[in-house]
């Protein structure tokens, strides 16, 4: 019996969510919904987490906030927007592609280019660095040096 | 390739380095002195007028609450206050917002997620520098402020535009650096 209890504990355990069982949608097709878009939303107190993962209590307030929009019949743009409006780009965890973010998105553009920059002037001093052939007076004194080093 | 380009190529590096030097200093001093927070973040009101929103007054205190609408046409600029009980930083910068309230600078006051009882105890043990006081109960007009954290303050400017936020404490040196010449350039 013990180990029937064991094992179903066990087999539970993923579905214990961070949040409560009662702040969650009934809906199960709506709950999905919401923790998809919860896992798109930064909790700005931990800062490296979702709101879905987040302990804060503002993650919670937020998570009850997405289930509210989602319940309402909001689309998942709408749901991020609301967000998006209150907390600003920061709450996004895909941060868009704007001015601010021009550095952070175009950062492999940049290190490819420059890659392939090195790469070029690389092979291009290899090509460059093929020497001139001796002069005939060069030629003479190789000679005279290959057989008599003191010379 | 001729030589002054290749010695520029050579010093490339070493430009590099002090220019990134210079900034980790510049972050560093900043975040010694409290004028740089890398963990900070900016508010999407600033230069907007604040979300509408009506609250309660918190009870017991006496003290008027206040609604968006009476974030218009101000006198003279007003500084919004988040704070509770519960929040230890509170008590760091609550100096600060007495000195201000002696000054005569309107602060006003949203208590966030407290007990009535526990707010009015704070504010009887560390004076209550708040013209008017509104209470937050369940932190939903906080969110639409865009408020992650106790204390937060908004400056307010006659006009009824957040002009600045700052998330942390009013330490001595965000009121000298920052909040005084706010009141002088918006007064």
């Amino acid at each position: 019996m013990k180990k029937l209890i064991l094992a179903l504990l066990l087999l539970a355990g993923p579905a214990f969510a961070v949040g409560l069982p009662s702040d969650m949608l009934p809906d199960p097709a709506q709950e999905q919904r919401a923790r998809s878009i919860g896992r798109e939303l930064r909790c700005m107190v931990c800062q490296n987490e979702s709101i879905e993962e987040s302990q804060a209590s503002l993650a919670r307030d937020l998570r009850l906030i997405v289930r509210e929009r989602v319940a309402a019949g909001d689309s998942d743009q709408a749901v991020i927007r609301y967000i998006h409006d209150r907390y600003g780009d920061f709450v996004l965890l895909r941060p868009p592609f704007n001015l601010a973010t021009l550095a952070l998105w175009g950062m492999p553009v940049l290190a490819l280019g420059a890659g392939l920059m090195g790469i070029l002037l690389l092979r291009r001093r290899a090509a460059t660095a093929e020497p001139a052939p001796l002069s005939p007076e060069e030629q003479a004194r190789l000679a005279a040096l290959e057989k008599d080093p003191t010379a | 390739m001729s030589l002054t380009s290749r010695r520029a190529l050579m010093l490339a590096p070493l430009g590099l380095a002090v220019a990134g030097g210079a900034g980790f200093y510049g972050m560093l001093r900043g975040m010694g002195t409290g004028s740089y927070d890398p963990r900070g973040v900016p508010s999407v009101l600033i230069g907007r007028a604040p979300p509408d929103f009506t609250l309660p007054p918190l009870a017991g205190s006496g003290k008027p609450a206040f609604a968006a609408a009476e974030l218009r046409d101000l006198p003279s600029p007003v500084l919004v206050n988040y704070w509770a009980s519960w929040c230890v930083p509170c008590i760091i910068e609550h100096p600060q917002l007495m000195r201000l309230s002696r000054e005569g600078v309107p602060v006003w006051g949203i208590n966030y997620k407290d007990k009535p009882q526990d707010a009015g105890a704070f504010l009887t043990r560390h004076g209550d520098p708040f013209a008017r006081l509104a209470a937050d109960e369940s932190g939903r007009v906080a969110i639409d402020w865009g408020v992650y954290g106790v204390p937060e303050t908004y400056f307010i400017d006659r006009q009824g535009i957040i002009r600045w936020r700052w998330a942390g404490p009013v330490t001595p040196e965000v009121l000298d650096g920052d909040i005084r010449p706010l009141l002088r350039r918006y007064a």
